[in-house]
């Protein structure tokens, strides 16, 4: 038994546009264990999509490898999609199908007998509470119902692995929460592994596993605890009287690593927060800057992932600097 | 290549109950080849005659007079009002009020018992239709009535070993005697419904498919491109099939086109013209990215089928490289056999080519459109 469920190395791939050649995936090496639940996340247009689909064997690969229970994304393509449920990121089911003849659909099309559909099928929508719903058009249910009939439909198979690209995109939160809390049942009571890109923060400190990617590259790849550890310092958080000089004076302090900014509010990472706490509302207070609800906090996913892709923009700042220093022009 | 029965009935159920539920597209699919067919019946009259004429007599004696009748009595031609001068002819003509107009100089009778006389007659050249129409009319109708004439002025002098004209020519239309445009009408009608239909269903389906993201849902699932191509191809043959026949029913039925020849064999024949627009339209939903594109491309097809087929204008009148666009439309061919079964009653003898070319077209098409359908989203 294959304990890798998705395995890339240093996966490519180009769309050649007729403005040139876009490189939406590049250099991605990630690994899933069977029964993990990997969270790809990354801003709009990082790539999650593109390596969603290459890795279904959807889009062509242009360099790399990829493979889902080891077949191959592009030769044993119909091996994977005969063991894999995929969610696509828009609502991709046929809207002008009722519920109950989507679950019909799929499940002929995925050849599974009379005699397993019969019992299935009631299950499956038990499980994503459509039970009552089996009449109305596929079309005409809520943003979150749609959702659930979508991974009932991608579970119709019985698959080992299921590939969730944005699931909960324009769902509201009550049903986001209901939508995670079915993902959760199935990796705990099925042992299913969970592949799931989505642009959320909170969803991705649900995962065992998170991929950051950003530009189509991998920025970090490990358990969202060591991910949110890879920033340096402690966090405070305050609301400042006056908002644009405060963020300009915090910069000049020393012992301030990083300044970002939440609505009104103010994030500060520091190199000691107990010590730099006292500098800041001194140096703050000496400018009549107030410093409202000053206190430490954990990092989040969220804080993590701005520091991360920030440190890779100056990397790549510097890198292109450095190249350009290079070439004599 | 695994083809799966269960997979294709699913393919094939669900595009049944997606056909049935959209009942605005079905009604359409069904109503719009009998409303075009009732327009193309009423509306497109390809002979145009009682055009309308004003009529400048300045001689006003008996011969004057009677050319003016010869012109009436054939049909073609109204006098919608009678003038003084010939620029009051131009300006009716100019104005659209006519669009013939007849000058008769001063002395016409004169001018005819010395056997010189003259007659102006002007078309209005703007409208292509009624010039043809007018033209060979009023060209004929002179030219009896010279004839006539003459024959008249040869009795008289006295020699009568002329009474007849030295050549009599008999006229006979075969296949429609009545000269009806409706026999040559209804068989094209239904051959480019079918051209237009079998294409677009095709195409705008898949497209669609595509647009909504659901061709991405399908692709992932193991269905084979065989299972879904036969799957989307199998209901439109079948509808088009409908369309076909209740096409046919209409003419024979309605409009009393007769139909001469073998019923199945132009029912077999159909099939393979049906396979054939249905492979086109695979083709183009494999270039084409929105409905919109999609939809272009169908419009274009249609004009040049309009144009270059044989439907409406002889391909033989055109120059050679425009009868060579022609030849890449199976319409063109269809037409021909459709013509030759429904119209002459003819058999396989004499249309072996059409139907070699097409069976030929339908293979390579369905071969070409297999092969770039996508497999990948890429």
């Amino acid at each position: 038994m294959n304990e890798i469920a998705i395995r890339t190395r240093d996966l490519v791939k180009i769309f050649k546009t007729r403005r040139g050649a876009i490189n939406a995936v590049n250099g991605v090496t990630l690994q899933v264990q069977r029964g993990q639940t990997y969270g790809l996340i990354g801003p709009d247009g990082a790539g999650k999509t593109t390596t969603t689909r290459v890795i279904l064997g959807l889009l062509r690969r242009t360099g790399g490898e990829s493979s889902v229970l080891g077949y191959d994304s592009m030769k044993d393509t119909y091996a994977i999609r005969e063991r894999v449920g995929y969610i696509a990121q828009q609502f991709a089911l046929p809207g002008d199908l009722t519920v109950m003849e989507n679950m019909r659909f799929f499940a002929d099309i995925h050849q599974v007998d009379e005699e397993t559909q019969r019992h299935r099928i009631p299950e499956l929508l038990e499980f994503a509470g459509l039970s009552r719903f089996t009449k109305r058009l596929a079309g005409k249910l809520s943003g979150g119902m749609k959702k659930k009939l979508a991974l009932a439909c991608s579970l119709i198979h019985g698959p080992d692995v299921v590939m969730l690209d944005e699931p909960t995109l324009g769902v509201d939160p009550v049903s986001r929460r209901e939508f995670w809390d079915l993902l959760g049942e199935l990796r705990t009571e099925k042992g299913l592994t969970i592949f799931v890109c989505t642009p959320y923060m909170d969803e991705a400190e649900r995962c065992n596993l998170i991929g950051l990617m950003y530009e189509g590259q991998l920025v970090a790849h490990d358990s969202p605890e060591k991910i949110k550890r890879l920033v340096p310092g402690q966090l405070l958080e305050f609301t400042p009287s006056h908002f644009a000089p405060a963020k300009e004076r915090l910069a000049e302090l020393e012992g301030v690593l990083e300044i970002q900014t939440y609505g009104r509010m103010i994030h500060v990472f520091v190199d000691h927060a107990a010590r730099r706490q006292a500098e800041i509302i001194r140096a703050l207070g000496d400018q009549g800057i107030t410093c409202e609800g000053m206190r430490e906090i954990e990092p989040r996913m969220e804080e993590a992932f701005i520091s991360l892709i920030r440190k890779q923009q100056e990397r790549a700042r510097a890198a292109s600097e450095t190249a350009a220093a290079r070439s004599p022009s | 290549m695994a083809f799966s029965r269960q997979r294709f009935r699913a393919l094939i159920r669900k595009e049944f109950i997606q056909l049935l539920r959209d009942w605005r597209t079905l009604l359409s699919i069904l109503l719009i080849p009998i409303v075009e067919m009732f327009l193309l019946a009423y509306a497109v009259n390809l002979t145009i005659d009682h055009i309308p004429m004003v009529v400048a007599d300045l001689s006003q004696d008996d011969q004057s007079r009677a050319l003016i009748h010869a012109l009436v009595i054939s049909g073609y031609f109204d006098v919608l009002q009678y003038v003084n001068s010939e620029t009051e002819v131009i300006h009716a003509i100019d104005q659209g009020q006519a669009r013939a107009g007849l000058v008769i100089p001063p002395g016409f009778a004169t001018g005819v018992a010395r056997g010189d006389a003259q007659a102006l007659m002007m078309l209005d050249g703007s409208d292509s239709f009624t010039l043809q129409s007018g033209y060979g009319a009023a060209l004929a109708i002179a030219q009896a009535r010279s004839t006539e004439l003459a024959m008249e002025k040869v009795s008289r002098s006295g020699i009568t070993a002329l009474g007849e004209l030295p050549i009599f020519t008999s006229l006979r239309i075969l296949y429609n005697p009545n000269m009806d445009g409706m026999v040559f009408m209804v068989p094209a009608t239904a051959a480019m419904l079918l051209q237009v239909m079998t294409m677009g269903m095709t195409a705008m389906s898949v497209v669609r498919e595509q647009e909504m993201g659901t061709l991405e849902q399908l692709l992932v699932t193991p269905a084979r491109p065989m299972e879904l191509i036969l799957g989307k191809l199998v209901p439109n043959i079948l509808v088009a099939a409908v369309d076909m026949v209740m096409v046919v029913l209409f003419g024979v039925y309605w409009f009393g086109v007769p139909f001469q020849g073998n019923p199945w064999l132009l029912g077999i024949l159909s099939l393979l013209f049906i396979i054939s627009g249905l492979g086109q339209g695979l083709l183009a939903s494999s270039i084409a990215h929105t409905q919109r594109e999609a939809g272009q491309m169908i419009a274009v097809l249609m004009m040049l089928a309009n144009l270059l087929t044989g439907f409406i204008y002889p391909r033989t009148a055109a120059p050679l490289w425009v009868q060579l666009i022609g030849d890449l439309i199976p319409l063109t061919y269809f037409l021909r056999i459709i013509r030759g079964i429904f119209t002459k009653g003819i058999g396989v003898y004499f249309i072996w080519q059409d139907i070699a070319v097409l069976l030929l077209y339908s293979v390579v098409v369905m071969v070409l459109a297999a092969k770039s359908f996508k497999t990948r989203l890429d």
